[in-house]
């Protein structure tokens, strides 16, 4: 369970967070909206410890993700907006995660495979060498073979052709079970039928939170 | 701690695989090769000839460069992780910020210091088919000033990547320390000398706080214990100091340093924003 309370993050002097207070339990399926700038970002980022808040708490099934944050993290599967320019190998890279998160190899290659993208003959290239689309379809795949109960998802379509976007959602479903699962997007008639709250924020709110 | 190796390990293999580290080494292996067919092992200047003489012009270069080599290369370690959104995916996995900063650390320590140690333990290799005659106790201390110079200025390189966002500052921040350093090498503290308006002790206290200006005169102090060639400050610093000691000084605080600056850059990473 993710507990929000009273959240608030300025950056000098504008506030990306004001006051936030949300709760997230098992089962949620989520899709966070808004403008650019509204604050869903900078909401997530709280959530995995990277920001320190200026007012307020997150607590990670009663852990706090700053101080706690191997604990909390080993909980949680992440794919940013864009793939970073990551020099490791493709096998480096697979390998820092399966060392530092336990997650298993043979899951990474199969949800590679479904997402129609073939590791073995790419695995000892650079991973910012790879296509957008081809970098995207890892982080998913590691995503998907992450056993942890949350997974956070920052755009995690907008390098994707039509088929892998497909391919993602179908998986997706496939491995609905009791987690949560926050998804920072602009188009929500994809996620139709795998989301079951929509919260709309702006400028560092939330506006509306709405079950569907 | 298998975290910490895994990122000190990945780190390693990412810069080994990078240009700059082959410029880096090239430099380096480039400047005994040099050295070599430019018959320095032959020639004899001020007493000193054949591996030691190649030794002594081997660590002068390296007392300007390897500073500004290590300060260039690894100043955008954390800042250029953090500007291009790697430091947002790499965190995102259980590693503790610890593991993460000391194994960055550790990896690229074994980075800039291998390829300086291996050209010098190249040229003593070759050195030795060439039948000459092997300055062991240099050779020695070369290895510990070297190994004290990397991790200070590593020190300083990290503590800058971590306080600054942009990886932009951090390398004009880098190039700003270097200058600086170099400065009071010579120039600055002789120009204090020249104004009479300073105490001796003041100014040989900003000497010895210096670590570059340390390692040249330990490196210059076991082929000329008076100093004689080094000028004012070096003579006050023996003056003032037992030679064994002021060699064991050398060493042992730009590692102090290093570690120094090293922690305060991990509590300043700690205790900000990561991304």
């Amino acid at each position: 369970m993710i507990e929000v309370t009273n959240l608030t993050k300025k950056f000098g002097n504008t506030i990306s967070l004001d006051s936030v207070s949300v709760s997230f339990k098992e089962g949620d399926y989520v899709a966070l909206m808004g403008p650019n700038g509204a604050g869903k970002t900078t909401l997530i980022r709280l959530i995995l410890g990277y920001y320190i808040p200026n007012n307020g708490e997150v607590f990670i099934d009663g852990l706090n993700p700053m101080k706690n944050r191997v604990e909390v993290l080993k909980n949680i599967s992440f794919v940013p907006q864009l793939p970073p320019p990551i020099k490791l190998s493709l096998d480096e890279l697979i390998n820092y995660v399966v060392v530092s998160s336990g997650t298993p190899k043979d899951k990474i290659f199969y949800y590679a495979k479904e997402m129609e993208l073939d590791l073995i003959p790419n695995l000892s290239k650079s991973f910012f060498k790879l296509s957008g689309g081809m970098k995207q379809k890892l982080l998913i795949a590691i995503s998907l073979a992450n056993s942890g109960s949350i997974s956070i998802y920052d755009e995690p379509t907008a390098n994707l052709d039509p088929k892998a976007r497909e391919n993602f959602y179908r998986l997706l479903k496939e491995n609905e079970d009791k987690k949560i699962s926050l998804f920072v997007t602009h188009r929500l008639d994809e996620l139709e039928g795998i989301i079951n709250r929509q919260i709309y924020m702006d400028l560092g709110k939330i506006v509306s939170d709405e079950r569907i | 701690m298998k975290n910490l190796f895994l990122v000190a390990f990945l780190d390693l293999k990412e810069s080994i695989r990078a240009k700059w580290f082959l410029v880096y080494s090239l430099v380096f292996g480039g400047l005994i090769a040099m050295f070599f067919i430019a018959g320095v092992t032959e020639s004899q200047v001020m007493g000193f000839s054949g591996l030691s003489r190649l030794l002594l012009m081997y660590i002068q270069v390296t007392i300007v460069i390897l500073p500004i080599f290590i300060l260039i290369t690894t100043v955008r370690s954390i800042s250029g992780d953090r500007d291009n959104h790697i430091l947002e995916y790499m965190l995102s996995f259980p590693i503790s910020l610890k593991q993460y900063y000391w194994g960055k650390i550790a990896g690229r320590f074994i980075t800039v210091f291998l390829p300086v140690f291996m050209a010098m333990f190249v040229a003593i290799i070759y050195g030795t088919f060439k039948g000459a005659a092997i300055p062991w106790d240099i050779f020695l201390l070369y290895t510990g000033l070297l190994f004290s110079l990397s991790s200070a200025f590593l020190g300083i390189a990290f503590f800058i990547s971590s306080i600054v966002k942009s990886s932009e500052v951090a390398l004009g921040i880098a190039f700003f320390v270097w200058i600086f350093l170099l400065s009071f090498i010579d120039i600055a503290l002789i120009s204090l000398m020249m104004q009479n308006r300073y105490d001796e002790g003041m100014i040989i206290a900003i000497a010895m706080s210096n670590p570059m200006e340390i390692f040249r005169v330990a490196a210059i102090s076991l082929f000329d214990p008076e100093l004689t060639v080094m000028g004012p400050v070096a003579f006050y610093i023996l003056d003032s100091m037992k030679h064994g000691v002021f060699v064991l000084f050398s060493i042992a605080y730009p590692i102090v340093l290093g570690l120094v600056f090293a922690t305060f850059g991990y509590i300043v990473f700690k205790k900000r924003d990561l991304v």
